[in-house]
């Protein structure tokens, strides 16, 4: 699987030799990755068996669970970082599991497809749910079930006292400063609890 | 390379082993059956811890026995997910059973007569103690891994914080951190059967020429119902009657067995109660009780667990009510609090708490790949 753009991104705010989780980790590339870059100790949370499969081929930590049950294996601010990368337009449970997040996490990682993003727009005002790299899904096969731009994601952190430290807005890898959520197709945010 | 090199052997220890009761047992052996072969350096030895009814006999058919497959040879075995061809697995059958290793049957060397009731009360540190001289005897300093499901996941778990130097890996399936009041008032069930049963003697049958089988028989009954869940049961058995094909399918209106489930628990009871000891099972469903690694530390299981070094692969099964998937998470949070390494999965599979012992894709896929990583680690 080729390196996903928003990978070296998070690393940046990831200090060396610190714990982190991810959740939804996938087939762990990026906790490999991660682990690699700032000798980190990281586990993953994942829900498929194969993905648990996968993680457990590479040596990595990971616990099967559904996220959408929340946190409960895990403590109060009990790892450096908890990034939850592009897995949050996936869960029901929006609000529960990003104060689960801001809970366990010193500092987290929040990435998701920016639904924001002109081509969607454009796709949406010709009439069709928008298909492109970054919603690579038709919409009746599509992983996610939930829907958000840039701009909901800065109105639901404040209103849940979440803190945003730090956002980086790429599209096709290539950082957007301009209009972010109308060019920019991925957006990551650091933040931690208030 | 692919024969099993299975080889049974008795291991006799002469120096007394002081028990968690704070009595002892002077000397005593222990029965072996090893799989595989051991590399140069010993690094690649993994333990196999038995549960309530299991024994030594791991894998494969020894020539003693034609007829009896070891209990996990679906598991253990060349190219098996603990795969003998690189592992040199060791299984043991511990210090109260009745196969062979002493127990209750076995001759008092003070008395000349069988230990019976005299047999003291043993803990899973006791047996853990127990294999640790073992493995001290057979040359090995660290496992690679000790693995076990049910009890024998408490036997891992033990082996971890008892001996941390001592485990490289463990693997602890269907397990769980402490009986429930449920757990618990099953066995006294069991326990009842027996102790009621008039041929019991208090403990001393033996020296009657009786068995108890009758309370075995109803301890092993209810047992075997906590080992499978609601689904499997209504799956294999459902309200069929019993009966001889072509007979009506209607009711008979006795006490005889009606349903195929009676049969099928009297089946079992009849088989087990040929074999096994009373005393033994007496003596393994109370270590089952006391096991709470966490009684000493306030309930805290992280703190029980700190000295743990070991790697921890911990998996339990979707449909088993007698050591649920939350007992399982219960070691994992503890695990995590210590940020120790682990593993965790929960297999959806229909069987219920005897799904550790059967061949199932998915689970035996995650320890194939456990112990991959395993012989990486440690057989290089």
């Amino acid at each position: 699987m080729q390196l996903r753009t928003d990978f070296d991104a998070i690393a940046n705010w990831v200090q060396p030799n610190s714990s982190l989780l991810d959740l939804g980790c996938g087939d762990g590339s990026f906790l490999e990755f991660i682990r690699a870059k700032r000798d980190v100790k990281p586990y993953g949370v994942e829900i498929t068996d194969s993905a648990v499969l996968a993680c457990v081929q590479k040596g990595l930590n990971v616990i099967q669970q559904d996220l959408e049950g929340g946190l409960a294996l895990f403590e109060d601010q009990s790892f450096d970082t908890v990034v939850l990368s592009q897995t949050l337009q996936t869960i029901h449970q929006t609000e529960r599991i990003l104060r689960e997040v801001v809970r366990v996490g010193k500092q987290c990682v929040v990435s998701f497809p920016n639904f924001g993003h002109w081509s969607h727009r454009y796709a949406v005002a010709l009439g069709r749910m928008p298909v492109s790299k970054s919603l690579p899904y038709e919409w009746f096969n599509t992983p996610n079930v939930r829907v958000l731009t840039i701009a909901d994601f800065e109105a639901l952190a404040h209103k849940l006292g979440i803190l945003i430290l730090g956002r980086v807005v790429l599209h096709e890898g290539i950082k957007v400063n301009l209009l972010p959520n109308l060019f920019g197709s991925l957006a990551i945010y650091r933040v931690r609890g208030a | 390379m692919s024969e099993l090199h299975l080889s049974r052997q008795s291991y006799h220890f002469v120096e007394p082993l002081p028990l968690q009761s704070g009595s002892s047992i002077e000397q005593y052996d222990l029965v072996v059956e090893t799989y595989g072969q051991l590399n140069a350096d010993a690094s690649n030895a993994v333990l196999i811890c038995h549960a309530l009814n299991a024994s030594h006999h791991v894998a494969g058919i020894h020539p003693d026995n034609p007829n009896e497959l070891g209990w996990w040879d679906n598991m253990v075995g060349p190219g098996k997910p603990v795969d003998t061809n690189r592992f040199f697995v060791i299984g043991v059958n511990n210090l109260g059973s009745c196969f062979g290793s002493t127990g209750p049957m076995s001759i008092n060397p003070r008395t000349k007569e069988p230990y019976g009731a005299s047999f003291p009360v043993l803990t899973v540190e006791d047996w853990v103690n127990a294999q640790a001289r073992l493995a001290d005897q057979m040359g090995i300093t660290q496992f690679a891994a000790v693995m076990g499901g049910s009890l024998g996941g408490m036997q891992a778990m033990s082996w971890a914080t008892q001996y941390p130097e001592r485990v490289a890996h463990c693997v602890v399936i269907a397990s769980t951190p402490k009986l429930s009041a449920q757990n618990i008032a099953f066995n006294e069930v069991a326990r009842n059967a027996i102790l009621s049963d008039p041929d019991f003697h208090g403990g001393d049958y033996y020296k009657h020429g009786v068995v108890p089988k009758r309370g075995l028989r109803l301890a092993r009954m209810v047992g075997h119902i906590t080992y499978l869940s609601d689904d499997d049961m209504a799956e294999k058995f459902g309200r069929e009657l019993q009966r001889a094909s072509g007979a009506p399918n209607e009711y008979r209106f006795s006490f005889d067995v009606e349903f195929a489930v009676e049969s099928y628990l009297r089946h079992q009871g009849d088989k087990f109660s040929g074999y096994f000891d009373a005393n033994t099972y007496l003596l393994i469903t109370r270590a089952l009780d006391y096991f709470d690694p966490a009684k000493n530390y306030g309930g805290d299981l992280s703190k029980a667990l700190v000295t743990a070094k070991a790697n921890f692969l911990v998996a339990s099964f979707s449909t088993d009510w007698r050591f649920s998937p939350d007992r399982s998470r219960e070691i994992v949070q503890a695990l995590l609090k210590n940020k120790a390494n682990v593993s965790y999965a929960e297999i959806d599979a229909p069987h219920g708490h005897d799904a550790f012992l059967l061949d199932d894709e998915r689970y035996h896929r995650l320890i194939r790949s456990y112990f991959n990583k395993v012989a990486e680690d440690k057989c290089s």
